[in-house]
């Protein structure tokens, strides 16, 4: 059938159902968004295209399904680039849409030209430069094709003006040739084999430590690593982005792993004699120093992405597929049994990791607050069944240490890119997905601040988004390895901040402030109780031994050489290294 | 270690800067790379020789499997297969060397394919080695230029080898 440009961007979006993008109009994508309303796609206007690529990238982790920004070209598109940058580390699925200039004038340096497919070239699974309206629909379904399959991650399509005005025909993808973009697998027999090895591992080892990572939440497999887990009494620990895969209060859990980690994780890997990884890549937050990790550990590695598979840890047995099949496999094969020696030892670690989490909370209402002692009263609020959408730097490893997964619901934040700025507007289109879920945005004051633009967008959706922002006047990671590691010089870390509550109000944001443990309990109550969208200004402690992370391993150290909370009068000038 | 890949490719625009940009990411050195059609229409077969430091041979054609538009990939190091370089020399000549150039020209299977009044140019495919040895026998002469493609490579006697849907 012949359609125009923009009607095949639609029609596509339509049939990949799509229910709602996330962007920024401009020039060059002007045909395309003449046309939304008559398609019925709800399209949420961001402040910022990269506010728009992160919308859309909540939106994926939160629904499963492949999330749409859509952006004018040059400056629209490269302020697309971080947001794309960060679902390509974390492997989110997103199509990225980008308005052209005419396709006579690309090579040109046209206004507001940026040869965005070659910037996004080595951040994207792939990208298209459209200049043939008829290439149009295959090029588009491909792009949702290549996005969800396999290792998922970011697709970029460049639409030039003119592609997107022409006229042309549309193949609907039923009467396509199949595309040939999906990645293959082990083959089967390989595939059994390596199960089967796998079996007797689990079944003959003693210290076995499961790894459960992202891929666990990106396959849905949640419920069956548990089962796994409880068939052959296998402990588990979380990467951060695996965290809302596995129960944290189970007994099997050991909590997350890695630079922040709890001991029982840390050390469990450390002396396990086989570590199962499953969806996980062995990034160096996690690993420590890569000579020392895991040193008696027979090591098994699962993962859907062939290069992975033995990439930084050297492996004695590599499974390339996907998690959930393997997972299947070894329910109905892997004998049942208990650990009772191994379980023990754990259980020693799992209390002081209890113990720290206790004494790290404030009951005293009126001493200072600390990011902690809020983090624990929003999970005894929620009774942990809110769905977080976490910043980057301490905000977010206090997150992660003391609001335990429980409930299943998603806990969202940037893994592999770190990216300050992400979680409010993660969060819009978190909140889009899920409009049941009570979510809650926590930010530091430095992250907040570099997306904070986004509030306007909040409030035209009409979003009851809990925003949290933890005031310490710093920025708080940095200012922590500057004590640690360079003898306390706050270069550039301190921060001048705007008056959060004001500044919210300005917005027509409901707001308030804690600085007591009191009011803390008070304005989290209120807030739940709002209709509407509310920011919480939490002023916290930013110095001292309260004002930092632990525990904690130093980069490049092993994994259980871990700094515990020092005392006060260790901390003050001696950090302990 | 050196390694030499096969790899067919999409012959779209693009191809090409993904895969450099891949290796470039990466840290991967080429060595060569030589692109050229292939006996199906619309398939580009790329070579690649590239130093590819620790990383196993099986994690750089996994890279490559990875990109939309790469079809196939074969290491071929360590497989029994036709490795070919061309190179076209000049040769500097004066009256009376003239001849002893083109001797060893044909005496080493190369061809000559230009005589000029004061230089001969000579071309030789084969192995890396005989080219080597070639040029080395040609610089007493006076290299006045060279060029060399970059290796090709095909596996002997497979008929299942070459492109497949």
């Amino acid at each position: 059938m012949q359609r125009t440009g923009a009607e095949i961007v639609w029609e596509v979006l339509r049939r990949e159902g799509v229910e709602v993008v996330f962007g920024v109009p401009g020039g060059a994508i002007m045909p395309t968004y003449d046309l939304r309303a008559t398609y019925g796609i709800h399209h949420v206007l961001m402040r910022h295209e990269q506010a728009a690529a992160h919308a859309a990238d909540g939106y994926a982790r939160a629904t499963g399904r492949v999330g749409v920004a859509l952006a004018t070209s040059g400056p629209g598109a490269t302020n697309l680039t971080t947001g794309i940058a960060n679902a390509m580390l974390d492997s989110i699925p997103l199509v990225c849409i980008t308005g052209q200039v005419h396709a006579q004038l690309l090579g040109t340096d046209a206004f507001q030209e940026a040869d965005i497919t070659g910037i996004t070239l080595p951040i994207t699974k792939h990208g298209y430069l459209v200049t043939d309206v008829n290439d149009l629909g295959p090029a588009l379904h491909e792009a949702f094709s290549v996005a969800r399959s396999g290792r998922p991650g970011p697709v970029l399509v460049d639409l030039p003006k003119d592609v997107q005005i022409a006229t042309g025909e549309y193949i609907p993808p039923e009467l396509l040739a199949p595309s040939s973009a999906a990645p293959g697998t082990a083959d089967e027999g390989d595939l059994n084999e390596a199960l089967g090895e796998l079996t007797s591992m689990i079944d003959d080892a003693e210290r076995p430590v499961v790894l459960c990572g992202h891929g666990i939440v990106a396959s849905g497999s949640g419920k069956r690593l548990l089962q796994l887990a409880e068939q052959a009494d296998l402990p588990t620990a979380v990467t951060l982005l695996g965290k809302s895969a596995f129960p944290e209060t189970h007994p099997l859990a050991l909590g997350m792993m890695g630079m922040h980690g709890t001991v029982a994780a840390n050390f469990a890997i450390q002396r396990a004699d086989l570590l199962i990884a499953l969806g996980m890549r062995f990034d160096d937050r996690v690993t420590g120093r890569l000579d020392a990790y895991a040193p008696d550990a027979r090591k098994v590695h699962v993962d859907i992405d062939e290069v992975e598979l033995g990439k930084l840890v050297s492996v004695d047995l590599t499974i390339h597929a996907d998690v959930a099949d393997v997972l299947a496999w070894l329910i109905s094969r892997v004998r049942s049994r208990q650990r009772p020696a191994w379980r023990q030892k754990l259980g020693a670690w799992q209390d002081e990791d209890a113990q720290r989490i206790a004494s790290s909370v404030t009951r005293d209402a009126t001493s200072p607050l600390t990011v902690p002692t809020v983090v624990r009263k929003l999970f005894d609020s929620t009774h942990g069944d809110s769905t977080l959408v976490v910043d980057v730097g301490q905000c977010q490893m206090w997150a992660a240490q003391f609001y335990p997964a429980t409930s299943g619901k998603p806990f969202i934040t940037s893994g592999g890119l770190g990216t300050m700025g992400f979680a409010l507007p993660a969060a819009i289109g978190v909140q889009i997905a899920r409009p049941q879920d009570e979510v809650w945005v926590l930010a530091g004051d430095g992250g907040f601040q570099m997306s904070l633009h986004d509030l306007a967008t909040v409030v035209q959706e009409q979003l009851p988004l809990r925003i949290a922002v933890f005031n310490n006047g710093y920025l708080g990671m940095v200012r922590q390895w500057q004590e640690m590691f360079y003898d306390g010089r706050y270069e550039a870390t301190p921060l001048l901040n705007p008056d959060f509550v004001k500044l919210a109000e300005a917005y027509g944001i409901e707001a308030a402030r804690a600085e007591t443990p009191k009011q803390a309990d008070e304005i989290i109550a209120r807030a739940r109780s709002c209709s509407g969208p509310v920011l919480m200004e939490f002023r916290v402690v930013g110095e001292g031994p309260e004002g930092n992370v632990y525990p904690m391993v130093s980069a490049g150290c092993a994994l259980d050489d871990m700094i515990y909370q020092p005392t006060l009068a260790s901390c003050a000038k001696e950090p302990r290294l | 270690m050196k390694r030499t890949l096969v790899a067919w490719v999409e012959d779209e625009p693009g191809a090409l800067n993904r895969i450099v940009s891949l290796f470039r990411r990466r840290l991967f050195n080429i060595a060569s790379l030589t692109v050229g059609s292939t006996e199906r229409p619309g398939i580009s077969r790329m070579t690649i020789v590239l130093d590819s430091g620790q990383t196993p041979s099986d994690r750089l054609a996994g890279h490559l499997r990875k990109l939309v538009n790469v079809v196939r990939v074969e290491d071929v190091t360590d497989r029994p297969a036709v490795l070919h370089d061309l190179a076209v020399v000049k040769v500097q000549t004066e009256t009376e060397t003239r001849g002893d150039v083109m001797q060893v020209a044909v005496a080493s299977g190369a061809r000559v394919v230009d005589v000029g009044p004061c230089t001969v140019t000579v071309e030789t495919t084969g192995t890396e080695e005989s080219v080597d040895a070639l040029v080395a026998q040609l610089r007493p002469f006076g290299i006045a230029e060279m060029v060399r493609t970059g290796r090709v490579a095909m596996l002997r006697d497979d008929a299942s080898a070459g492109w497949k849907e």
